[in-house]
């Protein structure tokens, strides 16, 4: 097996270092700068899988360390490494940086910024999957929320980008900053004088600690993850962005927030997370079934799709809240299936818009016959959103709802809605966007994509029944990940 | 008389000695030099400056236990050390910024007083002596009311010289007032021995929470705390660009040494009591600027109202009064002081291209100059307190001081305001990246001294945001000195 020293790093600052170069790069070498992003991000891409294929399951915990001093009177260091929850996550980024950019090509305002920001983004990304020290964690996660009001106000839908990004920014950082103060109040409590997150997780706070200040740094993580009634901003968010930075949003950027949710919330403060989660798992429940009801009624296809994420970034916290092993092993795998399914979804809608300029699903119709291959990618997508087996929604679905039944039955009975609720929107969409006859407006207008877009979402899709097929892929690693944090709670 | 005075003595004083002399020459050239090479001597100063700073690094470091000098007028320590550095550099960017300012950059008295000036603040930062402290406050501060006033064939600059120099009279009238009652109950002028008098345990605490809510209104006039905030905006909208950097963050620097260095050396067994007065003044500071701020047009004004919310931050670590909260504040301040002053030295390059001060005027800057806007994105994140920039990392030292304290109801006001700083800055750089203007086309021209000045800058807030240890090792040490 190839290894590369400091492979980590390398992921984190190779987009940085890029992204920098694109920020002072002349503007109008526009071919130029797509090339060398496309470079940047395969070479990223391919630096993520083999962290991923390098992982040994056998050994699980964290692997890949590197950990140096940053500022040791108060015990911060740039500690990285990966375990068996992250490092599909990383994977996740990597793909979606990579399809992200391919289907980028078209972006000709000030290209060289939009690549700019976006790699910058993606640091930002990577460094909270990987970080182990709880202010590298936030250092990161605070890197990943301002290149995104850039993307989205900038490069976005002119109707509502400038209000969705700074809703979207607003509530993203009053979450980072209340779970900050959270995780200041742990680094005092403890007294061990650092942010190391392993040593943290031995600092046996106390009970009353814990539950005061667990809902701080849970929701205010978990806004970035979607939960009702903190979701708000993130279907705006969804449609406001240009196509690339939606993939990278509801596909990386949710996700971002329920893992951080999870490392600094779930496991540093584990009574306070059994004290809470009852309640915390009926909020889910509501981003479950009303996030797929509300998006059942949408209109605009890109709506659909973003209330969709939210139902099913609820279904990964729920998974989270059961707090047992199915629960988290489900959660984990719903990360990255819905990751690479929303990303799959976005593209093809920024594919059709990019055509037809109407995202209103009344107004589209037929398009299957021009693009065939999209249409088959479309429908992938969709038969993952369903839960169907043999695609990876089911992979990570099932175990969710298994470990929800094991903790509160009544709860995964009233969730199953949605997978009904789901088909039947999906299933809505396929019929009248992509059969049907095609719409007087639009004849002529439609035609089909580029090999490049069509390299893009074989790649998605790829993932999706390949982990639908063989889910040996993935599971066993999630699952030496979550051993690790049922350790916590006393029991594996 | 002379043999009394040793070696240690000069050179605690070396700056302000380095200082005196650069004034001196800037003085007799101004005379001699024809009139259309005045340009030099911006250049000059900047030269002179970039000495001192060398001579005070290389002569005038501190040993570890602080000296008394000068019949113990000055206390020679880390502390003093460190901010002296702060307003030499302050002053020095704020040379090359006033390089080509109309009326200001070709005028010799200019640098005279600048010079002066931060010879005053640097003695104020080593004042051990009230009557030293008030010659110190004074000489820092009637060559800042000229220099508001610089202007004076412009109707706003000379009423910000005037308004300046009212409430800086009023203001220092009512700390003068505190500074006769500390006398009057002590016995001693000096701010090291007042600890161990009558004020500390004997007087009732009523008396002496007054006395320092007195001598707090001088102080809280230089750093623009509220409630004595209300000139800030006026004066930063008024005075000359440059000089509106330099007030901002060496003059408010300036400030912040004596308030610390003050409260913790007279008043050791009051911290709980001026603590919470402090903690209460930090949330009207931060919340007043920060909302205010939010309805400006004109970003002069703007940053004026930040500025009020910044000093709300710092506040934040002085009313922790612990080691972290002491070096929050210094770190916070040398932070702010590269912050300030790119976002204020921005304002000047844009200004002297475009002739506006307006906010939207800045539409369709990042296609006409996009360094220029990148620089500007690093400046107004680092005060919005994002990472990698060094405001993100002095935020997170002041709410930690702040949770250390005990006073998390402090830290979440803080938070909160932090997150309506970051709306109105990103209002600003919305305006830069997204609108466009009918100028989209025209370049924008930035001078090299601009240049040199900003890329100063901005290379200190990212490297104040990354590499933050030994920053933070010489921002303890000087918080050390104060206990």
């Amino acid at each position: 097996m190839l290894e590369i020293p400091y492979i980590l790093s390398l992921i984190v600052f190779l987009p940085l270092v890029a992204g920098l170069v694109m920020l002072v790069l002349p503007s109008d070498r526009k071919k130029l700068i797509y090339r060398f992003a496309l470079g940047t991000a395969a070479l990223t891409f391919l630096l993520t899988i083999l962290v991923y294929v390098g992982y040994d399951i056998q050994t699980a915990g964290y692997q890949f360390v590197e950990k140096y001093d940053w500022l040791p009177k108060l015990g911060i260091s740039y500690s990285v490494a990966v375990d068996g929850i992250s490092a599909p996550l990383v994977l996740l980024t990597g793909i979606v940086i990579f399809t992200g950019v391919i289907i980028s090509q078209r972006i000709d305002d000030r290209p060289g910024q939009f690549f700019g920001f976006l790699f910058i983004l993606a640091t930002g990304v990577f460094g909270v999957f990987v970080a182990v020290d709880m202010f590298a964690l936030f250092f990161f996660y605070e890197i990943a929320v301002f290149p995104m009001y850039l993307l989205i106000a900038i490069w976005g839908w002119k109707e509502t980008r400038e209000y969705a990004a700074m809703k979207l920014t607003l509530y993203l950082f009053i979450g980072s900053v209340i779970a900050l103060v959270g995780g200041l109040a742990m680094y005092f409590n403890s007294g061990l004088n650092t942010f190391d997150m392993i040593a943290l997780e031995g600092a046996n706070f106390s009970a009353d600690f814990q539950n005061f200040w667990f809902p701080f740094v849970f929701f205010g993580f978990a806004v970035l993850g979607g939960i009702w009634p903190f979701h708000n901003w993130s279907p705006d968010g969804h449609v406001a962005a240009p196509t690339a930075v939606s993939m990278f949003h509801a596909g990386v950027l949710m996700k971002l927030g329920a893992f951080a949710a999870l490392r600094v919330g779930i496991m540093l403060l584990p009574i306070g997370a059994a004290t809470h989660m009852w309640w915390i798992i009926l909020l889910t429940l509501v981003n479950v079934v009303y996030g797929a009801y509300i998006a059942m009624v949408q209109t605009d296809l890109k709506y659909v799709i973003g209330f969709s994420s939210v139902s099913h970034m609820g279904l990964v916290v729920m998974g989270f809240a059961t707090l047992n092993h199915d629960g988290f092993v489900g959660a984990g795998i719903q990360m990255v299936s819905h990751g690479v399914m929303t990303a799959l979804f976005f593209a093809v809608v920024g594919m059709i818009y990019d055509q037809a300029h109407t995202r209103q699903i009344s107004e589209l119709g037929g398009v299957a016959k021009f693009m065939p291959f999209v249409t088959g990618a479309f429908i992938i997508g969709g038969l993952v959103s369903m839960g169907m087996p043999g695609f990876s929604g089911f992979i990570a679905e099932f175990p969710i709802f298994m470990g929800v039944w094991q903790a509160y039955p009544w709860i995964a009975i009233v969730a199953v809605i949605s997978i009904v609720i789901t088909a039947s929107y999906i299933i809505r969409i396929v019929g009248a966007v992509f059969f049907g006859d095609l719409p007087k407006a639009l004849e002529g207008h439609i035609h089909d994509v580029t090999f490049s877009e069509k390299l893009a979402l074989g790649l998605l899709s790829l993932v999706l029944v390949g982990l639908g097929l063989f889910p040996s892929i993935m599971v066993p690693m999630v699952e030496s990940g979550v051993d690790k944090v049922l350790a916590l709670f006393g029991g594996a | 008389m002379f043999s009394s005075i040793t070696t240690e003595m000069i050179l605690a004083i070396l700056p302000e000695i380095s200082l005196l002399i650069l004034a001196a020459i800037i003085l007799v050239v101004d005379l001699v030099i024809s009139e259309e090479r005045k340009g030099l001597l911006a250049w000059l100063t900047a030269l002179g400056l970039l000495v001192t700073i060398v001579l005070t690094l290389v002569f005038s470091t501190p040993n570890e236990d602080a000296q008394m000098v000068w019949g113990n007028m000055l206390r020679h320590d880390w502390l003093a050390f460190i901010f002296t550095l702060v307003f030499l550099v302050g002053a020095a960017i704020t040379v090359l910024f006033s390089i080509g300012w109309e009326n200001l950059g070709k005028r010799g008295e200019f640098y005279l007083l600048l010079l002066t000036s931060t010879m005053g603040m640097s003695l104020m930062a080593s004042s051990a002596d009230l009557i030293m402290l008030f010659l110190a406050i004074e000489t820092a501060s009637i060559p800042l009311y000229v220099m508001a006033g610089f202007i004076t064939n412009d109707d706003r600059s000379a009423e910000a010289g005037f308004k300046y120099l009212l409430f800086g009279a009023m203001t220092t009238a009512i700390m003068l007032y505190g500074f006769s009652l500390l006398y009057g109950f002590a016995g001693t002028t000096n701010i090291y021995q007042l600890a161990g008098s009558a004020l500390n345990g004997e007087l009732p605490m009523i008396i002496v929470i007054s006395t320092l809510l007195f001598v707090l209104a001088g102080f809280g006039f230089k750093v623009s705390m509220a409630p004595f905030h209300f000139w800030t905006p006026d004066v930063y909208e008024g005075a000359p660009t440059p000089v509106t950097g330099f007030l901002s963050t060496a003059s408010k620097a300036a400030g912040f040494a004596i308030m610390v260095r003050f409260l913790l050396a007279a008043f050791p067994s009051n911290i709980p009591q001026w603590a919470l007065v402090l903690a209460l003044i930090s949330t009207f500071s931060m919340t007043i600027g920060n909302t205010l701020a939010l309805v400006q047009k004109n970003i002069k004004r703007m940053l004026a109202y930040s500025s009020i919310a910044h000093a709300g931050y710092i506040l934040m670590g002085v009313a922790a009064a612990s080691q972290l909260g002491l070096t929050s504040v210094m770190y916070y301040i040398i932070v702010y002081l590269f912050t300030n002053l790119a976002a204020f030295g921005i304002v000047v390059i844009f200004w002297r291209a475009v002739g506006s001060d307006q906010i939207e005027d800045y539409a369709g800057l990042s296609r006409r100059a996009p360094h220029l806007a990148t620089a500007m994105l690093v400046a107004f994140l680092s005060l919005a307190g994002v990472p990698p920039m060094g405001g993100f990392f002095a935020k997170i030292l002041v709410f930690a001081a702040a949770v250390q304290a005990e006073l998390i109801w402090l830290a979440v006001i803080g938070v909160l305001n932090a997150i309506i700083g970051l709306y109105y800055y990103l209002i600003v750089l919305k305006v830069v990246y997204l609108y466009r203007s009918e100028d989209d086309d025209k370049p924008l021209p930035v001078s090299l001294p601009h240049t040199i000045a900003l890329a100063v800058c901005i290379v200190a807030i990212l490297v104040l945001g990354v590499a933050f240890g030994p920053w933070y090792d010489i921002t303890s040490r000087a918080a050390a000195a104060l206990f």
